[in-house]
């Protein structure tokens, strides 16, 4: 805003506006073409539209934040005063996300373990030190 | 007394902080951003609830299953309504930077007209929300302690009313198929209209079971009225009407195990209602501050201030940020 004509201004916001709305419309075909709504047989792993989602996303963001918020115009300190906590905030997220992954693995371990024991009690084998040893770590 | 009085006297307070701005903004643009950068730790806090929830889970609904309801149009397209709500959010943002463009240039019938249209934008969504939540309430029985979309773990085949393999009408064996999601439909003790359609929506139940991969769901449908909780050869009906149809596993370790149908995670309900809710009374909140802010630029209340109408400008932020959180929310809850 701050060196633009009011002009300019207007047809640069038309221009982002025409962005945005690309990539949301390519996000929901992306979407529906990976998972298989589009073409029948074509289908993409979940990781590959995941990933392409979030990195539209991103894009989305950033233009949302630094063209239609101005931020783009800002003077440094203030950018780094917002962006830097926003960047913690990331890491947080993948932080937790990844907790949540070792609770469903930690939860089904421990399934496996209950069974393996019952199966061991069941069958009346001879759990030696060693087996027990290694239920127990499990 | 007297010597106090004369440092008031000698030192005015001055309490306009000076003609340096810190980081060159205004006080209030300044406090905007730093109020929407501790609302953002707020939605992230949500996130980080759905997010960690959702990956301990060993499933999950599957968005398009779920969110495949239109208006006048009925099921069977997935994702097309919130693309609608997302699109009409995302004009709305674009009015509000044209109204900011006329602020900038002292233009108060600009501003108001821009404003306006934003407000049209806020109010659609709005709309579009309350009859989402509607259908998922009302129709498909979803609370905040409640899911009624579950996701098959495991291949199999659903039962018939003798328990042997369900066939539709061509023959065919309707089959579970692992991974895709169905809806848990309630049986209407009361009333005499098929299972599923506890508010006599037919063609709701119909093209759910249709676009869940199993054409003869919808039938299956009609050929049955239960009236009390049982257990039954081809669904388990529990006390509140739920319908648990039975499936046989086919692959697996568990193969050859009938198992019916049980509701998904909890937390998807709450979770689904909280963050779209949090996010729904952030549009509503923007939508009367944009009017009363609209009012006042239209009383001329701004012209005497002279900054440019910097008023609109900070509201435009926090209507921005509005639509911010709506590409995440659009991104973890219907797009991944």
């Amino acid at each position: 805003m701050a060196n633009l004509t009011h002009e300019e201004s207007v047809s640069k916001a038309f221009k982002v506006i025409t962005i945005l709305a690309i990539i949301t419309a390519a996000e929901v075909a992306f979407a529906l073409l990976g998972k298989g709504y589009l073409i029948d047989g074509v289908e993409f792993p979940n990781w590959i539209v995941g990933g392409v989602m979030i990195i539209m996303s991103i894009v989305k963001a950033y233009l949302i934040i630094y063209e239609f918020m101005h931020m783009k115009y800002e003077i440094p300190g203030l950018v780094k005063s917002v962006m830097l906590p926003v960047f913690l905030l990331v890491w947080a997220v993948i932080a937790f996300f990844s907790e949540g992954n070792y609770w469903k693995n930690n939860r089904m371990k421990s399934k496996e373990s209950a069974k393996v024991k019952k199966e061991l009690q069941e069958n009346r084998l001879q759990g030696s030190l060693i087996e027990t040893k290694e239920l127990n770590s499990l | 007394m007297a010597t106090e009085s004369a440092v008031h006297h000698d030192n005015k307070v001055d309490w306009s902080g000076g003609e340096k701005k810190p980081f060159g903004a205004s006080y209030g643009k300044l406090m905007m951003w730093y109020f929407l950068l501790s609302d953002a730790f707020t939605f992230s806090g949500f996130l980080i609830a759905y997010g960690a929830l959702r990956f301990a889970m060993p499933s999950w609904p599957v968005a398009d299953e779920v969110f495949q309801t239109v208006p006048f149009f009925g099921s069977g397209y997935p994702l097309i309504f919130v693309t609608f709500m997302t699109f009409v959010l995302l004009f709305s943002s674009f009015t509000m930077v044209r109204a900011v463009q006329e602020g900038a240039r002292e233009n108060k019938d600009g501003v108001v007209f821009w404003m306006f249209l934003t407000v049209l934008g806020g109010l659609g969504f709005l709309g579009c929300q309350a009859w989402e939540w509607t259908e998922l309430i009302a129709h498909e029985n979803m609370s905040v302690t409640r899911n009624t979309f579950g996701t098959h773990t495991e291949n199999g085949v659903y039962l018939d009313e003798n328990g042997n393999e369900l066939k539709d009408e061509n023959g065919e064996v309707v089959r579970a198929i692992a991974g895709k999601t169905y809806l848990i439909h309630r049986a209407d003790f009361e009333g005499g209209h098929g299972h599923g359609h506890s508010h006599g929506d037919d063609s709701h139940g119909d093209s759910h079971g249709a676009a869940h991969g199993d054409d003869a769901h919808g039938d299956h449908g009609h050929g049955h009225h239960y009236d009390k909780a049982g257990d039954y050869n081809e669904a388990v009906v529990d006390e509140l009407g739920f319908i648990h149809r039975k499936f046989k596993v086919t692959e697996g370790e568990n193969a050859g195990m009938i198992k019916k149908e049980e509701f998904g995670p909890k937390s998807f309900g709450a979770l689904f209602f909280f963050i779209t809710g949090f996010h729904g009374t952030h549009v509503l909140s923007g939508v009367i501050f944009l009017l009363i802010i609209m009012l006042n630029v239209r009383s001329g209340l701004y012209v005497e201030r002279k900054n440019k109408y910097e008023m609109v400008e900070k509201i435009g932020l926090y209507w921005h940020f509005v639509d911010l959180v709506w590409v995440f929310v659009f991104l973890v809850f219907y797009l991944i």
